[in-house]
This record gives C-alpha cells, sequence and structure tokens, in this order.
C-alpha cells in the first residue's frame, strides 16, 4: 500500500487532499465531518477583520463545466472566527484561510489567527475574483502587492504559510517568485477563474447577484494544470494544486504537474464531504496498480518527461 | 450538468389570498418533487430564498409576506414570470409500514405537510394534522385539509381558535391516545425540538424540517448547517432523535455572515 503521507514545508499531512476555503468551512463541525471524512486537511471560509454579509443570493450558479460563484467574502469576521475554530480537534491540520484590504490589515490579522491553538497553517488569499476591496479586484494579484502583503504576514506568524494565488494572472511566475522571496512556505494554485458570467435567457439577466462570478469545477482543471506547471518552474517551494479536482486521476495529474497537495471544493457538490478521504484513496490505489510507493515519486514527472526548458 | 440545479421559469396560473400576509401561488407548470422539498426562487437584482413546495403538480407555493424578497413575490400578477431552481433537499421518507401518522405544522410550517398529507392519503396511511398558530388569523391551509379527507386539529397560542396553548400540547394528546406510527413536523425549531423529546421518550419515529439561511442551495457554502450536517443537502428533513444530537437543533442559527445566533 503506497504511503500518502505528504510533507508539506512544515506540515505533515496523512494524505495530499485539502479542504479548500470557502467549502462549507463556516463552521468548526462541518471541518471535523471534512476532517472524518478523511481530508489531509481542512481550511477555514476566508476570514476578514470584520463581520461581511457578502453578495446577496444567488451566490453561485451551475453551467455545464462547473460553477461561477461570487459569495463576496461573506464571514463573521476574525474575532467571531477565533470562537468557532477554538474548539476544533480534527485529525486534519487546520488551515487558517485570512483576506484583509492591506498588508497592514492582513499582518492583524495573521497575528489573530496565529494565536489559534487549532491553527496549524496560514493561507493568504491574493486572488478572489468577484470583493471589491480585496483579491485581484483591490489589485492584490502583483509581484509587489504579493510581496508587501506576504512579508506582513511573515512577520507576525512563524507558522507555515501559503500564498493562494489567481490562474487568470499572466505573470504568474514573477508573482510566485515574490511570495518565496517574501518568505512563504507555499504557493497554492490557485483560486477561481475569471470572473466569468452566466445569463438566465428567460430572465435576460445576468443569474449572480454579483453578475460576475469565479469559475470552478471540471471547466477550471486545464487551467489549473497549466498553471501549477508553470509555477512548479518558478519556485522551490511546494505547490498547492487547486482547480477542478473531483477524482484521483484528477488529483494524480495535478501531481504530475507538480503539486505536493491538492485542493478540493466544487468536488464537495458533485460527491459529498467525505470525497477528500475518497480521492486520497483513489490516489493510492493508482500509486499501487502502477508500482509506485509513495506519491513523491510521481511529483513533477510531467516536467521530467518532457522538459520544456 | 444536474437538471436540478437549472432554472426553470414559469407564469403564475392563479393566485389565491390565504389570510391578510400569505397567498398561494400556483404555476403553470409542474416538477418532478417530492414532499419537504424546496425550491430556490429567484427574483433578478433582488435576492433569491428557499421555498417548500407545497403542491409538485402544478407547482405551488404558499407565500407569507414577512421581508422585502416575500413582499416582492406577493406584488406578482398572474401571468407573470417565477424562475426558480430545485427540487433540493432529501423530502420526508415513509417506511412503508405506517397506518396512522401525526402531522404537526407551526405558523408557514404547514405547506409542506399538505403535499405530504395528500401523499399519504394516496398510499391508504390515515394522517392526522396539527396547525398551530398564534391566533385565529394566522391559521393556515385548515380547509385545504380537510377537504382533502385529513382530520385537522388547531391549536392557538391565544385561544381564539381550536384548543388554547402550543401545537406541542395537542401533539402530545394524540401520541398518548396511542395508535400513531410516526410523527412528521415542520414549524419553529424549538416546537420542532420539543416534539423529537417527546417521540423520543416515546419510541415514536419523528422527522423534523429545518429552516436555515441558506446561501448556495447545493451543499458548498456552508451557511445552512446545523452540528455538520448541510441542511440545504443532507436535509432539510431530519430524523429527530439524530437531530437532538447536534448541538444546535432548537438552539442556534447562522446569518448571512455564517456568525452562529441563538434562536
Amino acid at each position: 500500500m503506497a504511503d500518502l503521507t505528504t510533507k508539506l514545508s512544515r506540515l505533515t499531512l496523512r494524505n495530499p487532499a485539502i479542504l479548500a476555503s470557502g467549502i462549507t468551512g463556516v463552521s468548526c463541525e462541518s471541518l471535523k465531518r471534512a476532517s472524518d471524512g478523511g481530508a489531509g486537511a481542512v481550511t477555514s471560509k476566508s476570514v476578514t477583520m470584520d463581520a461581511r454579509k457578502g453578495h446577496n443570493n444567488p451566490i453561485m450558479v451551475a453551467f455545464e463545466g462547473g460553477f461561477l460563484n461570487a459569495v463576496g467574502y461573506s464571514n463573521p469576521g476574525i474575532d467571531h472566527a477565533l470562537q468557532e475554530f477554538s474548539s476544533y480537534d480534527g485529525e486534519a491540520p487546520f488551515i487558517f484561510s485570512i483576506v484583509a484590504k492591506d498588508a497592514e490589515e492582513f499582518g492583524e490579522i495573521a497575528r489573530k489567527a496565529d494565536s489559534l491553538q487549532a491553527c496549524a497553517a496560514i493561507e493568504i488569499v491574493l486572488s478572489c475574483p468577484h470583493t471589491p476591496g480585496y483579491g485581484t479586484m483591490a489589485g492584490q494579484g502583483t509581484p509587489q502587492a504579493t510581496s508587501g502583503i506576504t512579508r506582513a504576514v511573515r512577520q507576525q506568524t512563524k507558522k507555515p504559510l501559503s500564498v493562494k494565488l489567481s490562474p487568470s494572472i499572466q505573470a504568474l511566475g514573477e508573482i510566485a517568485k515574490a511570495a518565496e522571496a517574501a518568505g512563504a512556505d507555499a504557493v497554492n494554485m490557485g483560486n477561481t477563474a475569471g470572473p466569468g458570467m452566466v445569463i438566465d435567457i428567460e430572465r435576460g439577466q445576468p443569474v449572480l447577484a454579483f453578475k460576475v462570478g469565479g469559475i470552478s469545477g471540471p471547466a477550471l482543471k486545464p487551467l489549473a494544470v497549466r498553471c501549477v506547471y508553470d509555477v512548479y518552474e518558478s519556485v522551490k517551494i511546494p505547490v498547492i494544486g487547486t482547480g477542478g479536482v473531483s477524482t484521483g486521476r484528477d488529483a494524480l495529474e495535478m501531481m504530475m504537474a507538480g503539486a505536493t497537495a491538492v485542493g478540493i471544493g466544487t468536488a464537495v457538490h458533485y460527491r459529498g464531504p467525505q470525497v477528500l478521504g475518497e480521492i486520497a484513496r483513489e490516489i493510492g490505489e493508482w500509486l499501487d496498480s502502477h508500482g509506485y510507493a509513495s506519491p513523491s515519486e510521481i511529483i513533477g514527472i510531467a516536467h521530467e518527461n518532457e522538459p520544456r526548458k | 450538468m444536474d437538471e436540478k440545479n437549472a432554472y426553470k421559469t414559469f407564469r403564475i396560473a392563479s393566485i389565491r389570498r390565504d389570510n391578510y400576509r400569505v397567498k398561494t401561488f400556483t404555476l403553470d407548470g409542474k416538477l418532478d418533487a417530492k414532499p419537504g422539498q424546496f425550491c430556490m426562487v429567484w427574483v433578478p437584482r433582488l435576492n433569491e430564498k428557499p421555498f417548500s413546495i407545497m403542491n409538485a403538480d402544478p407547482l405551488e407555493f404558499n407565500v407569507a409576506a414577512v421581508g422585502e424578497f416575500s413582499n416582492k413575490l406577493h406584488e406578482l400578477g398572474v401571468g407573470d414570470k417565477i424562475t426558480l431552481r430545485g427540487p433540493y433537499g432529501n423530502g420526508f421518507t415513509l417506511k412503508g409500514k405506517e397506518r396512522k401518522i401525526l402531522l404537526i405544522g407551526g405558523g408557514y410550517g404547514v405547506a409542506p405537510l399538505y403535499f405530504f398529507a395528500k401523499q399519504c392519503l394516496a398510499q391508504k396511511i390515515e394522517p392526522i394534522m396539527v396547525i398551530g398558530a398564534r391566533n385565529e388569523q394566522d391559521v393556515l391551509l385548515e380547509k385545504d385539509f380537510t377537504d382533502a379527507g385529513v382530520r385537522v386539529i388547531v391549536t392557538t397560542d391565544d385561544g381564539s381558535k381550536g384548543v388554547k396553548g402550543f401545537a406541542t400540547v395537542a401533539a402530545q394528546a394524540e401520541l398518548d391516545a396511542g395508535g400513531i406510527d410516526a410523527v412528521f413536523a415542520c414549524g419553529p425549531e424549538k416546537m420542532m425540538a420539543s416534539l423529537a423529546r417527546l417521540c423520543n421518550d416515546r419510541n415514536i419515529p419523528c422527522q423534523v424540517s429545518l429552516e436555515r439561511y441558506m446561501g448556495c442551495g447545493m451543499g458548498l457554502c456552508g451557511k445552512c448547517v446545523c452540528g455538520g450536517q448541510r441542511v440545504c443537502v443532507d436535509g432539510p428533513i431530519f430524523d429527530g432523535a439524530e437531530a437532538l444530537k447536534a448541538k444546535d437543533f432548537g438552539k442556534k442559527s447562522r446569518d448571512a455572515s455564517g456568525a452562529a445566533k441563538t434562536l
């Protein structure tokens, strides 16, 4: 049986399947359920300084290739979140996902997040495509902003730190390098893509209340795989591959592109909260049937098989 | 993509005023749905909210004007469009051995039980319906139930109609009279928690229909959770004994931000 133990910087996961931020991660018990379902790690819904109601509904709409979402960072604020997650005792390490308007606010929230005992790692998200004041809508998707924000957070925490990037930005290598140079321990590649739009033709209106939203699900996967491939060549720190992973085979593809671990989100809709454990098992079965002893033997092999440079 | 996630546009075929703030909307089409399931009803540029299904063929919803969204629905007239997705959720389930069941609807929780009662009658199961309301004016769908052939017990908090007191008191009397094989409830969560305990004590199976703030309705956003269970896809119908194990049941819900609030 392949050993799925995954070293992600200083974090040790029992397998590489990570519950992505924003997926049921509002409550401690939801994260516990994902952990009990076999997740390698679980990520909170991204938390801001103050409570946010987010966008009105519809915040999510399905299309043939997946979903668009524009949740607008609804969350109860960092102080409430600290209380909510203080009792987290799942086996899967808890990754605290945070977002802020600027480097200074990122630093303040990171300091608070770091104080939570249950917090095993911090994820900073610089890539939301649908919330004014945050992410790419606030210019956080540049090498300069990434460097400044990562540095500000690094000063507040010694815990493993990952930076979540947007697949819809061309200068990915530069941004990933900026995160690495500023002290990030991992890059999460990445967020939803776009934004995109879905119009209901019977009403002649965009469905999402915010009109546009980030693309997730199967339609995102080839883009995410390419982004992981590019980032893997740009930095030495591990890459978390997120985007359209619904099966063990999808996860293996992401890992061959260079991902040490995989983020899983939309698949929870298709297969339920136990999908993380199932995907981990599917990875193990494939590795076994192909004679690999651990995932580390396949990470990045797409590069060796077909060198780019 | 999954057909339930697709938006479907209907036109309003008729509107019936039930009381000073409740209307029944009948649409010009049907949906393949089970009692206890719900739809996400979308009003473009305003919002989208969950409504339990009162009838599947033709599709009907019982709407109380209690906020901005439901007031907007009340402004719609015959021929206007209603756009929705669904049906969502698990629905009430019958084990197949029930002969006589007790239904308890508190406030606006009556509508899905009407749909369910009709399904039970078609399967030769005898439903007894307890309609609980604050006062006479708020008693909903009594005639619909009696016309369908269901024995109805009305309770009002102030005694202006039927039995004075909470629906749980009338329910307890029926349970103690014996012969009830299962209990199904939809209404205020504190009421359902009391019922679940009454049924637990008597070893009678009980199903409760939970209401939560709903975001995506597709099991992803996590705002509707009760004890780790997603009300939109794992529910909204839960076994009463299981619901009682969740520390939030009857006590806490979450708002649009995801913050837990006392019920």
